[in-house]
């Protein structure tokens, strides 16, 4: 005897309407989650996963509608129901989190207010219904409730809005829960603590969830059976094990390939990638939805739809090869570019950049607000160094810094290749600033889109490398095909390409001058997993080619593991930790890497004893006395240091030959307790 | 080692790239505010050039036979107090307004665009005094500096009163430019020009003002309007042009006094002639506001 699922999607499809056609965007799709089921929804961006969590609110954009199939929620059908039914759901048994927690709150109502609203629809009266807010709050693991109820949604930080949001959502006792990327904006740590928070609320309410993100690694901490979109279509689903360590549809298989997990490394792996771009919105497909892009490919598989099949229990895959897709060749050859192509290669590893006691102080409402504090750091000719640490660390100032686009304060040295550069761009000679270039996070914003690609980048050779206009557009040329940017793009504006393709131009435009050093500020982290894959093995390759140094930014520690030979941790402007990339991951730790490491969802499922960080991260405008960390520290407690933590902050020592640290704690100490 | 099927991503981007723009014109060619605008204004701008060879009449032509007289077939218009046909007079008064309006507003574009990229790239102590200064200005009605302008400088050609509206409209086209280039200047393709050792005024005029120009072309109607507005009130009180040019306002100002008497023609033709001017204009800054979704 089955229950009735929470909910189930009876071959749903749902349109958008652009430009007056009807666009398919979730083509029928079904699944069902059981009552206190955790189901995930995985795919790239563009592919129907929030489609599909707002169609299960039956809260779709104004130009979006259900063309087919049905939706039941405790078998009852919600496609037909009128929108006072629906409204009445949406009030006591359907709950939604939103990705961005800033955006969910109301910025002019006090977070008390505001959590009241919705008991006081479920009929309490004003006084009750703040009284609950109080224990909904401390159900969220919101320490102060009183205090947090009177303060605005701007007062909060991310992860503290993003609790009130899930206490918002918990407070009509829902039965199923739709979780559209609720720690996509947050950072690792307090994803992690958010990520917790679910979990045991879950466990304690016995909640259906419906879970979207697009990273692999949480969907895998979080739910009970995964399902994974393709263009709109579910191609894969099983039990979360089972689909992980089984992948059985060539899309999930290359979507984990692509993916830089633990102990892979530059020099020893090459990432696989997906070749190819997802189908346009609305695209039509007489065959396999996957099949443009798919390494199996038949003739069949463009002119048949494959049924689902079943590869193992409950485990089912809409493809026609599930038994040769887990061992489907790779896209990319494994073989790294040969070592001994690389002219420079004699030189690798001398010292090319010299960071010494580099600050910055802001001045905020005529305080100074030091963001960047005596940071110290070295790059070698061909190495990459990787920047890591939470949003406010001074991970982008830092590069901006050295690249002289702020001017860093007095004491302050950048020297690169042995010469003291001028601390602001507009006294460094047109060499230097060429030499040393960065890619941004965002090419939406880093290419100017009223110009052309070849403008772009010709305008950056000429310029840099003092060339004719028409010997530029030659060289920009070049360097675009090199990119891998064909020709016939050459003369588009930025909007016209992909995420990958901009990122390919803003990189071209960074080696314009043939720089030795160029700073990548998370390159990857707007892009889909398999073009972040084709934009590592770009960078890596142009490293290995010409020498390139390369400054690494990112959040995501498996991406910075994959590429860098060094590692520096950032903590409030500092530099807690730094050495080789080896033996930072692989510790001992600093108490604050530690921490960090342990919050990231694995993607290979092993499980890890999480090392919490109390507290939220202290403002640079007041930071701690003694070491920054200490009111945080997970590792303070019982080291016998605490009242020189407090007191005195530790300076960054040679710990082992190569391995430098801030911290009081002594090395042998610390790996006892980090076993 | 194919990393990505790029032939077919190029069709699709040159596919898409003819679709856009083929959108963008659609999207105009389709708006019906637009195309009654457009319509008008063509109109008139028509009549501001071939004006003196459409006229039946000159300027000045009198003729004593027909004082005051109501709309006939020789005067489709009516005759005023001097015999002078209003017909020819508000088709020849069309070229005045029309060049003064776009002089005066092309000025106030260039100067106020200047001023606005100046303050919101530079920002700082710069970017305060002077914007204080704009809403100090601002806070005075625009005729009534424009009068003060006119009479200090006791000045009545057309020229005086060109460069007295184009001053007059730069502080506040400065504030709508100002405001576009603070969001656009924080964008890192501005850094990234910077990282190629660009001088300033590529980074503002090659950088950022394409990026700001929507804001701006809505701006440059919304003041032609109110240029239109304010040319013909300035010679409607006898400041601006010359006296006795065959120009709207002054023929108004002529002979609105007769309107008691039910001479209304004279007054009327080129009342009407100012108001489907400037409603032309207020229509295509209305469907461009929105086809910019500014």
């Amino acid at each position: 005897m089955s229950t009735t699922p929470t909910l189930e999607f009876r071959d749903l499809e749902v349109a958008y309407t652009v430009r007056g056609i009807d666009r398919e965007v979730v083509r029928k799709v079904s699944f069902s989650i059981a009552p206190g089921e955790a189901y995930g929804l995985v795919g790239e961006s563009g592919c129907g996963k929030s489609t599909a969590a707002f169609a299960a609110m039956r809260y779709l954009p104004r130009n979006g509608k259900i063309t087919g199939g049905s939706i039941l929620f405790e078998g009852q059908d919600i496609v037909g129901m009128s929108a006072g039914e629906i409204n009445k759901l949406r009030q006591s048994a359907i709950s939604m989190v939103y990705q961005n927690p800033a955006t969910a709150l109301n910025p002019t109502i006090r977070i008390g207010e505001q959590v009241a609203e919705v008991f006081e629809l479920q009929g309490f009266s004003k006084s009750e219904a703040l009284a609950k807010v109080e224990e909904a709050l401390v159900k969220v693991q919101i320490a102060d409730p009183t205090k947090v109820m009177r303060r605005y949604a701007h007062q909060l930080s991310g992860g503290m809005a993003q609790r009130v949001v899930i206490a918002m959502a918990l407070a009509s006792n829902p039965r199923l829960l739709v979780m559209d990327e609720p720690t996509t904006g947050l950072d690792a740590t307090v994803e992690a603590e958010v990520l917790d928070l679910v979990r045991k609320l879950r466990k304690e309410s016995g909640t259906a969830v419906l879970f979207i993100s697009h990273n692999l690694g949480v969907i895998r901490h979080m739910c009970d059976r995964v399902g994974v979109l393709y263009a709109g279509a579910l191609v894969e689903q099983g039990a979360t094990e089972d689909l992980f360590s089984n992948p059985s549809h060539p899309y999930t298989v290359g979507l984990l390939r692509c993916i830089p997990r633990g102990g892979l490394h530059k020099n020893t792996d090459r990432l696989d990638t997906i070749p190819g771009t997802p189908p346009a919105l609305g695209t039509h497909f007489s065959g396999c939805v996957f099949a443009d892009r798919c390494a199996l490919v038949e003739d069949k598989c463009r002119t048949t739809q494959p049924e689902m099949v079943s590869v193992g229990q409950s485990h089912v895959a809409r493809c026609f090869h599930t038994n040769t897709a887990g061992s489907m060749p790779r896209a990319i050859d494994t073989v790294t570019v040969s070592v001994s192509q690389n002219p420079n290669r004699a030189t690798t590893g001398t010292r090319l950049l010299d960071v010494d006691h580099l600050s910055k102080a802001f001045t905020q409402d005529g305080n100074a607000v030091h963001v960047v504090n005596d940071v110290s750091l070295q790059v070698g000719v061909g190495e990459t160094l990787g920047l890591v640490g939470e949003s406010g660390a001074g991970k982008t100032t830092i590069a901006k810094l050295i690249l002289g686009l702020y001017g860093s304060d007095s004491g302050s040295h950048v020297v690169l290749d042995g010469k003291d550069l001028a601390g602001t761009l507009n006294k460094r000679d047109v060499k230097d600033v060429g030499a040393m270039q960065i890619v941004f996070q965002n090419p939406d914003q880093a290419l100017n889109r009223r110009h052309s690609v070849t403008r772009i980048v010709g305008r950056a050779v000429q310029k840099l490398r003092g060339l004719s206009a028409d010997a530029s557009t030659d060289r920009a040329h070049e360097l675009l095909s090199g990119m891998r940017v064909e020709a016939t793009l050459h003369s588009a504006r930025p909007v016209q390409l992909s995420g990958g393709l901009k990122q390919r131009v803003a990189i071209s435009r960074a080696f314009a001058g043939a720089p030795q050093l160029v700073v990548c500020d998370e390159p990857t982290s707007a892009l889909d997993v398999s073009v972040q894959a084709t934009i590592l093995n770009l960078l890596v390759d142009l490293q290995k080619q010409d020498g390139t140094s390369f400054i690494f930014i990112s959040h995501d520690l498996g991406v910075v593991r994959y590429i860098s030979d060094k590692i520096a941790v950032l903590y409030l402007g500092r530099v807690v930790e730094f050495g080789e990339s080896n033996r930072v991951f692989q510790g001992p730790h600093h108490p604050y890497t530690e921490a960090l490491l342990s919050s990231v969802p694995n993607i290979d499922g092993s499980i890890r004893k999480r090392i919490p960080l109390t507290g939220v991260i202290p403002s640079p405008s007041n930071p701690p006395t003694g070491c920054v960390l200490h009111p945080r520290c997970p590792r303070m407690a019982g080291s016998g240091v605490e009242h020189l933590c407090s007191s005195v902050e530790p300076a960054l020592t040679e710990v082992e030959p190569g391995h430098f640290m801030r911290c009081h704690i002594p090395l042998d100490q610390l790996r006892t307790v980090q076993i | 080692m194919t990393e990505s099927t790029t032939s077919t991503i190029a069709n699709k981007s040159d596919l898409e790239r003819k679709q856009i723009r083929r959108e963008r014109i659609s999207l105009v060619l389709k708006d019906k505010t637009f195309l009654v605008g457009a319509f008008i204004l063509s109109f008139w701008i028509i009549l501001a050039i071939f004006g003196s060879i459409i006229a039946p009449h000159g300027a000045g032509d009198q003729d004593f036979n027909f004082v005051s007289h109501s709309p006939t077939s020789k005067f489709f218009f009516g005759t005023d107090a001097n015999g002078r046909d209003v017909f020819s007079r508000v088709i020849l008064g069309t070229r005045l307004i029309v060049v003064m309006a776009f002089s005066a507003t092309i000025l106030g574009t260039v100067l106020g665009t200047s001023l606005g990229l100046a303050t919101g790239y530079f920002k700082g102590k710069f970017d305060m005094i002077v914007m204080r200064l704009v809403e100090a200005i601002s806070a005075i009605p625009v005729l009534i500096i424009a009068l003060l302008a006119i009479a200090a400088l006791e000045g009545r050609s057309p020229t005086l009163t060109v460069i007295v509206i184009g001053f007059v409209f730069t502080p506040n086209i400065g504030r709508t430019v100002r405001a576009a280039v603070l969001g656009e200047s924080e964008l890192e393709y501005v850094a990234a020009a910077r990282l190629r050792t660009e001088r300033t005024r590529h980074i503002l005029f090659r950088e950022i003002l394409p990026n700001v120009l929507p804001p701006i072309i809505v701006e440059f109607t919304v003041r032609l309007g109110y240029a239109i507005f304010a040319i013909a009130t300035l010679s409607f009180l006898g400041a601006g042009v010359e006296y006795g040019s065959p120009n709207w306002g002054s023929q108004i100002a002529e002979n609105w006094g007769n309107i008691y008497s039910n001479v209304w023609w004279p007054t009327a033709f080129p009342a009407l002639a100012i108001a489907s001017l400037a409603v032309s204009i207020n229509l295509i800054s209305d469907s461009l506001l929105e086809i910019f979704e500014l």
